[in-house]
């Protein structure tokens, strides 16, 4: 196990490397890191400083090691349009994104996990078919077009639940969330909706397939022998099953969920660091940009991480094959 | 050529059905309009394809020839009537008298550009390297697939957009990015088959003859590996597409001067809520109605070719 572990965590921290290189070698290497690094807007004098604060007059090796060290250290540079340091900014709006694709998560397993094992478990029928039809159109629509699908249907014909923004917030462990408020739970569901249905398509297909592969196994037909109710063999006997590779696919996609989150952040006007990603873009605040490449790669990279080890304690062939391997 | 590499691949599963038709690629091609659904989809791709190639001789305007455009004709729904030419615009017009239905076509020809160009370029590259990676196996095969696992344990879209913040807009950009994006995808699957196919007896007599790598792994090999590739590209053509869609959406893919459909969408999008639906909504149908055709023909090759499903 330990083997495993160390291995797994070697494997992240050259990830991490490999990333933070790349970063790197595009805002310093491609083009001038003046242009990229300094305010437009800076005078000749203010320029002169930050380039020797930066080492911008050293040699490329040594700018990097520079690079490194500061981005150790939690320092990514400040933002040009705020003037505070970009990571602070960041994480600023990190609750706002984890609240979403955390709420989003929930929704395609509460909603995607029954309707997979109805279509698992009555493949033929017309209900069963539609639902398969539904998570084809839930794959190939592109996620911005379902979040504007949504929106004009609940917010501009409807007029039931608000076109964007987060809504009302209160302070839970010193981070503003919506979901406990009525006002913010409104502005949630919409964009937590648009979030969820590319993953809830993922869930309903994965448990159908799972399902259908269960109800044939010896000991499902045992249960349905010893006369249990088909109500407890599919909640107990069925259910527990299909957990298993449902779960781990979705820990899995929360990584992608949040760079997803971009696209449902910019249609709904969420808050969030992704919308906030795209407003940088838009402002060439590249301080900004670095710092959100950096945390996305570390989120995604400690999810897979923590998901690969729990999923090796559940089930040890893995880490058997790997250490193998 | 092509029923060459199908009966080579089909050697060693059972055909899906047994019909009349004698080359498997008469038989996979049978298969495959069995399903009404498939045949719809292509039948509607081919449409749109065709749309989008013929479409500038067949449009009423040139929507990015500002000499054609009136302002007059701004912001007129589907249906009415041009005040100056006495045309009819049929989708509707934007804010500068724009008609939608040249809009779409010319958006179209771009989309389908950036995806098909960058689908070639992303399976030379990947399929080659995914070849070479089987073919010699040992360093050179992990150090490629370590570098498909990097890439594929991070969302397409967050690279991409990586990208085009270094790089900034343009339609080369946005295929670069693309390219970037999928050829790990591609390597992937030929790796997969390939690497089975590298320990059959053809391959050892390939060697014994002496041939050269070079022809031992483009002519026999890859050839081998062609019907799980087709199932990939379907899927990843379609991906292409929308992920183009949502770039230029978010405002970093095609520059306004050559918009996308999903340029086109985006600009229609401060209109929506007004009530202006048809700025934003034509354009996201004809994206709509691409992407779920392709994603249906990719569905049934996936049947038809996959050697599992066939009994």
């Amino acid at each position: 196990m330990i083997v495993y572990l160390m291995r797994r965590i070697g494997q992240s921290l050259v990830a991490i490397m490999v990333m933070a290189t790349l970063v790197f070698l595009g805002v310093y290497a491609i083009g001038n890191p003046v242009d990229v690094l300094i305010n437009p807007e800076a005078t000749q004098s203010e320029i002169a400083a930050t380039i020797a604060r930066l080492g911008l007059d050293k040699p490329l090796w040594q700018q990097f090691l520079i690079f490194v060290k500061s981005a150790l250290q939690g320092d990514l540079g400040n933002s040009f349009v705020y003037g505070r340091p970009a990571v602070d900014i960041i994480l600023e709006r990190f609750p706002a994104t984890m609240e979403l694709a955390l709420v989003a998560l929930t929704l395609s397993v509460v909603i995607g996990v029954p309707l997979g094992v109805y279509a698992g478990l009555k493949p033929e029928s017309i209900g069963g078919r539609s639902v398969m039809a539904g998570s084809i159109l839930g794959f190939s629509l592109p996620n911005f077009w379902q979040g504007m699908l949504l929106i004009l249907i609940f917010a501009v014909l409807l007029g039931w639940l608000p076109a964007g923004g987060r809504g009302e917030t209160v302070q839970v462990l010193g981070m503003r969330v919506s979901f406990l408020t009525w006002d913010g739970l409104q502005h949630l569901l919409l964009p937590a909706l648009n979030l969820a249905l590319f993953k809830m398509s993922l869930v309903i297909r994965l448990a159908r397939a799972n399902t259908r592969e269960v109800v044939t196994q010896d000991y499902v037909k045992f249960a349905r022998a010893k006369g249990l109710s088909t109500r407890r063999v599919v909640l107990v006997h069925v259910l527990k099953n299909i957990m298993i590779p449902v779960v781990t696919i979705l820990g899995l996609e929360l990584g992608s969920m949040v760079a997803f989150a971009i696209v449902t952040e910019t249609v709904f006007a969420w808050p969030g660091m992704g919308k906030l990603l795209i407003d940088s873009i838009k402002l060439l605040d590249r301080p900004l940009i670095v710092a959100y490449l950096m945390l996305t790669v570390l989120i995604i990279v400690t999810i897979n991480l923590v998901v690969d080890v729990l999923y090796s304690f559940l089930d040890p062939r893995i880490r058997l094959s790997e250490v193998k391997g | 050529m092509t029923g060459e590499i199908l009966a080579t691949g089909g050697e060693s599963a059972a055909p899906l059905r047994r019909t009349k038709a004698d080359s498997p690629l008469k038989r996979i091609l049978a298969a495959f309009f069995e399903d009404r659904l498939a045949v719809i989809g292509l039948v509607v791709f081919v449409l749109i394809a065709a749309f989008a190639v013929i479409g500038p001789w067949i449009v009423p305007q040139n929507p990015y020839d500002l000499a054609q455009l009136d302002i007059m004709d701004g912001g007129l729904p589907p249906g009415e009537t041009s005040f100056s030419t006495g045309g009819t615009y049929w989708l509707g017009t934007d804010e500068q008298g724009r008609d939608m239905l040249s809009a779409i076509a010319y958006g179209l020809r771009i989309s389908l550009l950036v995806a098909f160009v960058s689908l070639g370029c992303a399976i030379t590259i990947g399929v080659t390297l995914g070849v070479v990676a089987s073919y010699f196996g040992g360093r050179i095969d992990s150090l490629i697939m370590r570098v498909v696992d990097l890439q594929l344990s991070f969302p397409a879209i967050l690279i991409a957009l990586i990208l085009l913040a270094l790089l900034g807009r343009g339609v080369d950009k946005v295929i670069l990015a693309l390219v970037i994006v999928q050829w790990a995808y591609y390597a992937r699957t030929v790796r997969s088959s390939a690497i089975v196919e590298t320990r059959k007896d053809y391959i050892d007599a390939a060697r014994c003859l002496a041939l050269s790598h070079r022809r031992i792994m483009f002519r026999h090999l890859l050839p081998n590996c062609v019907p799980p590739l087709i199932v990939v590209a379907t899927v990843q053509i379609a991906q292409a597409i929308s992920l183009e869609a949502t770039l230029s959406f978010l405002g970093v893919g095609v520059p306004i001067t050559e918009p996308s459909l999903g340029l086109l969408i985006a600009n229609g999008y401060d209109y929506l809520l007004s009530g202006r639906y048809w700025v934003s909504i034509f354009p996201g149908i004809a994206l709509v109605a691409t992407i779920v055709a392709i994603n249906l023909v990719g569905d049934r090759l996936r049947d038809v070719l996959n050697p599992r499903l066939q009994k």
